[in-house]
């Protein structure tokens, strides 16, 4: 990892440099209280406790697959509820004709997203800025339809599975702390792999496309395909995050790919902060708990949440990560 | 010193709190109903038919103190799956009320009787539940869901009408309601349109309405579709020249926003704030005067699932640990239901009267849902014979 | 399908264009002027509609339910512009459409508060309460006409305010370039507080004209905001000629495109699979239609040139 170049390239563009506590200490630290989150958990509730954070741990792989293209490439697309979409009908579909591997269905989701996201981010990343969210909210919405359509199985009802994907034939991730445990390794392969990219030279390329493609272009680099590559890579750890969350309810519907899901994805990652990773799995927590627990505390928790989100936007800038000090991509 | 004297009392907290709950230890019900959105009306109905029960039962049933915890299913079945983990499972409730829409209930069956919890549904009663995949702990007590739309089929049979226009959303409990509508009508369908859902505007159902003129229209429109249908149904001229058969489209939570426009309509129902028993004027009297609103079907049902309940576990002497006692206790139905007759069939859905009602303005400017005329004698859904659930 | 079959279908595909015209006017032109995203304009249209509402069940009368409920949506419109949306002008479009999210909720939930779940009504005037026959035997009704003309009526007031004043210059001068016209002396403050107010007057009028035909519910601006972004979008940002023709062709490509798609697509397809792929295809059309304008057209189709 060459953080050198990292740290150059921020102190260049005149951002502030992330601290070191922000760097390493909030991503150590949310993964170590994840892993220990079960033990905690024994004291009461747990399946309540593991599900609720199984959930708050898929969208932030789904914020984290954002973050990539929306905080390092400046692409906002509106549509990523989709790729939630195809990874949840790959294990309903796949599971209702009996096929219940979870490889297969892991792989049936992951290549059917990718290709979505290739053809869909080819004539999408053709426009630019407010166009591009509103182009990647139409092929959302195509999806979304075509969901509802799809009557064999359960049109806008969705459908129910038998029970969550086999793994070499046998109930492997059935328990509440197994898939628990499950849903974080794929997390932490998440977050290990787009610090990767983000840290690559291929990462710098995606940044250096979202700041300035016309050099970009002048040194002899394709900004499109370099931003089509993250599209599709954002867009199949996207429909990772559907996989497992079709597993968690254990019920597939169109209800995942609304506008309204790909838009509380975007939120999730503005709240955390962009442009960080760890910033995404953040507001994704936030946003879910908060929304989770002020649901408990009145009828009308909305009226507390909304004005909780201006709040956060007027006076912390940056987001969640803003406030922790590490913070984030401001353009 | 302070500092142990505030471990002592909180230790003593803890024992007290302890040793009282090992005396009388609540109830819990779980309400998990639609509150927010477009359609929360009908979880607040059902939210309030609930609660004025436990009001006039004195906050007990069976007896027990009783704590109703209410949450919202944000009508996104995978919230309604991590919220009614934690009904089970932080708030260990007894029985899960709820929910109110068809695909809530089929995301929330699997861990409600995994966790052998009983789940009785005040509105939802798809299909699926009360065929193959009827459940020991399911029960509803609303309807099959078809039964509703049944109604209006076997009136337009009666009635003699030759021509009927179907009218859906284009979602599956759309499709199933036109299924349900043909299961007693035998004459033909002049056209069956679905338009999308959540369509705003039918000017143009209403103009190819009007060009094929049948002998009747049967829709089925839930909520906001189905004030706005009305509104424009109405504002076409339609409703005095073609009847207006429907089932959920016309009813006491649309009706206030439907008012005149909806005088004519008809619908199908298990009973109406009108039917003519006691118990009923007493409920209807009471929730108008606590929520200033007309109670709906939803809040019926509610009502009666408080009944249920209490019923049950009056049978128990209030204990809830022994499952088969619980079950049969609550088969046997032995409660006053607000619609009259009422008993369980085999699938643990009701077997019950069903009539032909019409929206009708009150004498005092409120408008409700009256009977017309019993379309259904003790009528059981047609899948319970396909539940081979040995119970 | 008959010639007057299809008439209605372009009334009523004028009709639904000319009220997201009405929605997608003020949003262009905030857009346009201030480059911000304000996802709180649907909320705006509800607020209009429940405005006409309360005031109907007050006055009992839909006119003066019509005239209290317009500047009672400027005065929240302009509410809204000093306790939130000002702070938000220099900050980048995600902050916005974060803000503006958090309004949305807050309002949403905060006409059900006052208000309550059930969706309200508002009674249609009885001087448009009728039907117009048209050729060929139906009727339609007097009140969408109405409805086509107060559009039509608006769009024409936005053309003279926009090309033949001096506010109307400046604002399509602060469309192409903000700084300069502050540079120059305008009050940028005041023309965007101006021009804010306005376009929620504008979603508020929609949302009053629209309350006696459909039901005034919670939530009911938020599928209309999506299709107002369609609108601008194929439109081209900031412009209120684009957003005119865009809404009408998003109008009538929705409403007639429901009913032709499948009786177009049982030429080619068997009767019962074209009528499963009609349903399908149908709510998607207008989506398709943005997707391929903005692949021929990135910048829609009357960009305003910057």
């Amino acid at each position: 990892m060459s953080g050198g170049a990292d740290f150059a390239a921020a102190a260049a563009a005149g951002r502030p440099v992330p601290s070191r506590l922000g760097r390493l200490g909030v991503p150590a630290l949310l993964f170590t209280l994840l892993a220990l989150a079960p033990l905690l958990a024994m004291a009461g509730a747990e399946g309540y406790l593991l599900s609720l954070l199984s959930r708050v741990m898929i969208f932030a792989i789904a914020a984290i697959a954002l973050d990539l293209i929306l905080g390092y490439g400046g692409l906002v697309s509106f549509g990523h509820a989709a790729f939630l979409g195809i990874g949840a009908y790959a294990v309903g579909i796949l599971s209702s004709h009996g096929i219940e591997d979870a490889f297969v269905q892991l792989a049936v989701a992951l290549g059917a997203s990718g290709l979505f996201a290739l053809a869909t981010g080819a004539i999408s990343l053709r426009t630019k800025g407010v166009y591009f969210i509103m182009i990647t909210l139409a092929f959302g919405q195509m999806l979304f339809f075509l969901a509802t359509s799809l009557a064999s199985y359960g049109g806008d009802d969705g459908l129910t599975l038998a029970s969550k994907s086999l793994i070499f034939g046998r109930k492997l991730i059935e328990g509440d702390r197994a898939f628990y445990y499950a849903v974080f390794a794929c997390l932490l392969v998440t977050y290990i792999l787009g610090r990767s990219i983000v840290a690559s030279r291929f990462g710098r390329v995606l940044r250096g496309s979202r700041d300035n493609p016309v050099r970009m272009e002048a040194i002899g680099f394709h900004p499109f395909r370099y931003q089509l590559a993250a599209y599709g890579i954002s867009g199949m750890l996207t429909g990772l995050a559907g996989f497992l969350l079709a597993n968690q309810a254990e019920f597939v519907s169109p209800a995942y790919m609304t506008w309204q899901r790909s838009g509380e994805l975007i939120f999730m990652v503005i709240l955390g902060g962009l442009g960080s990773l760890h910033g995404a799995l953040l507001g994704a927590a936030a946003f879910l708990l908060l929304e989770e627990y002020l649901a408990g505390v009145t009828e009308h928790w909305k009226m507390i949440f909304g004005p909780l989100l201006i709040v956060v936007v007027l006076f912390a800038r940056g987001g969640i990560m803003g406030i922790l000090g590490g913070r984030g991509r401001r353009d | 010193m302070n500092h142990l004297i505030r471990i002592a009392g909180l230790a003593a907290t803890v024992c007290i709190a302890a040793g009282g709950a090992q005396a009388q230890e609540k109830l819990k019900v779980g309400l998990l109903l639609t509150l927010s959105g477009p359609s929360a009306v009908l979880g607040q109905q059902a939210r309030d038919g609930f609660q004025l029960a436990m009001k006039d039962m004195g906050g007990k049933l069976g007896g027990r103190e009783v704590e109703v915890i209410v949450v919202d299913d944000e009508l996104k079945p995978d919230v309604a799956v991590t919220k009614v983990k934690g009904l089970l499972e932080r708030d260990k409730v007894d029985f899960v009320v709820g929910p109110i829409f068809s695909n809530v209930a089929a995301a929330i069956h699997k861990p409600i009787v995994e966790a052998q919890t009983f789940y009785i549904s005040p509105n939802a009663g798809p299909s699926t539940f009360a065929g193959k995949g009827c459940n020991p702990y399911f029960f509803a007590t609303s309807y099959q869901n078809d039964q509703n739309h049944e109604v209006l089929g076997k009136v337009a049979q009666d009635r003699g009408y030759k021509r009927v226009y179907l009218l859906a959303p284009n979602y599956q409990a759309g499709k199933d309601s036109l299924a349900g509508f043909k299961r007693h009508y035998k004459g033909e369908v002049v056209e069956e349109s679905y338009t999308p859902l959540n369509t705003l505007d039918f000017q143009s159902e209403l103009a190819k309405i009007a060009s094929m003129n049948p002998d009747a229209i049967f829709t089925f429109m839930p909520g906001g579709m189905g004030v706005n249908l009305v509104k424009q149904y109405k504002g076409a001229g339609l409703m005095e020249k073609i009847p207006f058969l429907s089932a959920f489209t016309v009813d006491e939570s649309t009706l206030p926003a439907q008012q005149d426009a909806a005088i004519g309509a008809f619908g199908g129902s298990n009973w109406a704030p009108n039917l003519d028993t006691p118990e009923n004027k007493k409920f209807v009297a009471a929730y108008e005067a606590a929520y200033n609103s007309v109670p709906g079907s939803y809040s019926m049902h509610a009502y009666d699932t408080a009944l249920l309940i209490d019923s049950a576990l009056k049978a128990t002497g209030g204990k809830t640990d022994n499952k088969d006692a619980v079950r049969a206790a609550l088969k046997k139905a032995e409660f006053k239901s607000l619609r009259g007759d009422f008993k369980f069939g085999a699938n643990g859905f009701p077997v019950q009267d069903f009539y032909l009602v019409k929206a009708a303005k009150r004498a005092d400017g409120k408008f409700q849902t009256e009977i017309v005329q019993k379309v259904f004698d003790d009528y059981a859904d047609a899948y319970g014979k396909e539940c081979a659930a040995t119970n | 399908m008959t010639p007057t079959l299809l008439l209605v279908q372009v009334l009523n595909g004028l009709q639904f264009g000319l009220i997201l015209f009405l929605i997608a006017a003020g949003l262009t032109l905030v857009f346009g002027v201030m480059d911000f995203i304000n996802l709180a304009h649907g909320v705006q249209y509800m607020v209009g509609a429940y405005l006409a509402a309360a005031f109907a069940a007050w006055t009992g009368s839909f006119w003066l339910a019509l005239g209290l409920a317009l500047p009672t949506a400027l005065v929240v419109g302009l509410l809204l512009e000093i306790l939130v949306f000002r702070h938000l002008y220099d900050r980048d479009h995600l902050d916005q459409v974060l803000a503006t999210f958090g309004v949305i909720l807050f309002l949403n939930q905060g006409v059900k508060f006052l208000w309550g779940a059930a969706p309200l009504n508002v009674p249609m005037p009885d001087l448009l309460s009728g039907s117009i026959p048209l050729p060929g035997g139906l009727l339609y009704p007097t009140y969408r006409i109405a409805i086509i003309a107060a559009g039509l009526g608006v769009a024409g007031l936005l053309y003279v305010l926009v090309h033949h004043t001096r506010i109307g210059m400046l604002v399509r001068a602060g469309a192409s370039n903000a700084p300069m016209v502050s540079a120059l002396g305008v009050d940028i403050r005041r023309l965007f507080m101006g021009v804010f107010g306005f376009g929620a007057m504008l979603a508020g009028f929609a949302g009053a004209m629209v309350a006696p035909i459909l039901s005034v519910e919670p939530g009911m601006g938020d599928n209309i905001l999506i299709l107002a972004f369609v609108v601008i979008v194929i439109g081209g940002i900031g412009s209120i000629r684009g957003a005119f023709l865009a809404a009408l062709l998003i109008g009538l490509v929705d409403t007639v495109g429901r009913t032709l798609a499948p009786t177009l697509l049982r030429l080619f397809l068997d009767p019962s699979v074209a009528s499963q792929t009609g349903r399908a295809v149908a709510p998607m059309l207008i989506y398709i239609l943005m997707a391929a304008v903005l692949f021929f057209r990135p910048s829609g189709l009357f960009p305003v040139r910057r």
